[in-house]
């Protein structure tokens, strides 16, 4: 399920990502590996973690970090699904349901969420801002079906019943 | 959290044994349970010697193909003045399989020691851990149980105190399956897009960065340590059939059984104890309908089938599957093997790295060919158009995602036709005229 679709992104001018701590983090990375390019998917987590989603001028910005194009950036952004090229909700949620999840009852899982988080809809974000919810590939847990990812939050075994009161925690 | 089940007298722990023991998260915690002594001992070792060792334990691998381990890493050239890699493939996505998931959840430092003794095996100072990004929480432990074995000098500049450096970095994945090909994953690693390579070169010839490297699954290097500990003698008589499938192995089970979970049996044990005992077999009133037993990417095994076969790699075949990556995907008689066929289906297109025509095509024209079927649209020649397509998409491809996409749509046909006819019968033609 690639980004989910949000808001329309902003046009407000780009406050670079890697200055200060992010820079240092970023900076750390160096080390590891034998080429700049190889800390471009650890870069792409930093500016998602710092600013929720990646936006073009943010693509730049690590293009111009790390030696590389902004087109050729933007390639990468956009084959991997869990790199957001749009605004969220302020909490995530996805959902498992590949054939073992669907098995058993994910189908529900994902009803329930869509209602009580009042999205309605896949991959739409609520009309207050809290929650965006998507269907996903396999979680790699499928023996405690159905696990869902809220934010970094990987719940297991998740049921209907169980739906309002894991939102509760998510304001 | 979901673990553990107390283990069930008919398995065999020995990867699992400290599952649910938070304890054993910590180096000092893994030390008070014999952990490193794997390490320790292979750092006495020549390369040679240890890759002897694996190679007579008939380890094979356990990330699917199952290739012999210590064959995989006498590929690897020696002397040849150029840095080498080791990649722990830790990217499990594969529908059904969560087995990787608690080996770093619960020993974190059974894969660190793992890939320390394969880096010394494979005369590489760097292993690259590759970690799909939805495993947040083995992401987070397997950060602390680095930084741990840092500090206590297990790996780092001067590993153990051999003189060697061993480094080990994560590397976080952010949502794709096709990354836990080998080759995407080292294309992944250096910052770009997961498609995987043709081969040759392979990797140990020219991988990671373009150096040699080895590349091997989460519980294949897991396995290591106690190998060393307990010698390959030991491994080898760790075998209930064919002498080639050798050692325990966790078997992941999940959808229709009353508990599913990690089991670790030995390998050659009875498929039919593993789903009706030790998994609790089916929910009351429910009956055995079909079991794709490697993961989602191999053949449906019929309930005749899964009941008489052997679980190891021998085993598996003889039974019109393979082994796979041994997650169990049970089936009991209420599930619609056309929807999870479709639903797999839909799996493999979104998953396609796309490179291939066939791969890409394939994938998208097979579910959307299943997907008119489940809603009443389906068309006579339908099966033929979908084995069609699938004899196209096998083999022919750079990776084995389109055979696998491939792989239950034609034995979903062959062994359950039924199912498929009646929605034929069932179907009024199309909804819009046309
Ligand atoms: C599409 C595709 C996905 C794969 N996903 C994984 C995976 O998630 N984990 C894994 O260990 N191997 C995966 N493999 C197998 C790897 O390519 C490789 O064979 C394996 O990691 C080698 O390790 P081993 O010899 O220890 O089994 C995948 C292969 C393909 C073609
Ligand atoms: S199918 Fe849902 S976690 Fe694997």
């Amino acid at each position: 399920m690639s980004a989910a679709q949000g808001a329309a992104p902003t046009e407000a001018p780009h406050e670079p990502v890697f200055a200060g701590k992010p820079r240092e983090r970023l900076e750390a990375l160096f080390p590891k590996y034998p080429t700049k390019q190889a800390c471009l998917l650890p870069a792409l987590w930093i500016v998602q973690e710092e600013r929720g989603w990646i936006s073009p001028a943010a693509m730049a910005e690590v293009a111009t970090v790390l030696g590389l194009t902004p087109a050729y950036v933007r390639g990468v952004v956009t084959f991997y699904t869990m790199y957001h090229t749009h605004p969220v909700g302020r909490h995530f949620i996805q959902v498992c349901t590949t054939s073992p999840c669907h098995l058993c009852g994910s189908d529900d899982v994902v009803k329930a969420l869509l209602k009580e988080t009042g999205c309605g809809e896949l991959g739409t974000t609520s009309a207050d801002g809290r929650f965006t919810v998507i269907e996903v590939e396999c979680l790699g847990a499928c023996g405690f079906a159905t696990p869902i990812l809220v934010d970094n939050d990987f719940i297991e075994s998740v049921t209907p019943e169980r739906v309002p009161g894991i939102l509760a925690g998510y304001r | 959290m979901g673990y553990p089940h107390p283990p069930h007298a008919k398995e065999s722990v020995v990867l699992s044994k400290h599952f649910g023991d938070a304890g054993a998260r910590t180096y000092a915690g893994w030390v008070e349970r014999g952990g490193y002594e794997g390490l320790k001992k292979a750092l006495g070792m020549t390369p040679d010697a240890l890759i002897e060792e694996v190679k007579a334990s008939g380890l094979r691998g356990r990330g699917g193909a199952g290739f012999p381990t210590g064959l995989k890493w006498s590929f690897m050239p020696k002397n040849d003045g150029k840095p080498h890699y080791l990649c722990c493939n830790a990217d499990e996505s594969e529908p059904g399989t969560f087995k990787d998931r608690e080996i770093m959840r619960w020993t974190p430092h059974a894969l660190i020691e793992g890939c320390a003794v394969a880096c010394h095996a494979i005369g590489a100072e760097t292993c690259y851990i590759y970690i799909r990004g939805e495993f947040t929480e083995p992401y987070k432990i397997m950060e602390a149980a680095v930084a741990d074995a840092y500090k206590n000098g297990a790996v780092g500049a001067n590993a153990m105190g051999s003189g060697k450096r061993i480094d080990i970095v994560l590397h976080r994945g952010a949502g794709a399956y096709i990354c836990g090909e080998e080759t995407a994953l080292m294309n992944s690693i250096e910052g770009k897009r997961g498609n995987p390579r043709i081969k040759p070169p392979f990797p140990a010839a020219a991988g990671l960065f373009g150096m040699p490297t080895t590349i091997n699954n989460v519980e294949t290097l897991a396995a290591v340590p106690h190998i060393l500990m307990r010698g390959a003698a030991w491994y080898k008589g760790l075998c209930l059939s064919n002498p080639k499938s050798t050692g325990t192995k966790l078997w992941s089970v999940c959808g229709h059984v009353m508990k599913p979970g990690n089991f670790e049996v030995t390998m050659g044990f009875p498929m039919k104890d593993l789903i009706y005992e030790l998994a609790g077999g089916m929910r009351p009133g429910r009956t055995l309908k079909a079991v794709i037993p490697g993961g989602s990417s191999v053949p449906l095994m019929n309930r005749e089938e899964a009941e008489s076969a052997l679980c190891d790699y021998e085993g598996v075949v003889e039974k019109g599957s393979m082994l796979g990556s041994a997650g169990f995907i049970v089936m009991d008689d209420s599930a619609d093997i056309v929807y999870e066929v479709y639903r797999l289906a839909k799996f493999y297109a979104h998953e396609s790295c796309a490179q291939c025509t066939q791969c890409r095509e394939g994938t998208a024209w097979t579910t959307k060919i299943l997907e008119r079927m489940l809603h009443g649209q389906g068309k006579p020649e339908d099966l033929d158009l979908l084995l069609d397509l699938s004899d196209n998409m096998t083999g022919k491809t750079i990776c084995v995602l389109s055979d696998s996409c491939a792989a239950p749509i034609v034995s979903g046909i062959k062994k359950f036709r039924g199912e498929f006819d009646a929605y034929l019968a069932r179907a009024k033609g199309p909804a819009v005229a046309v």
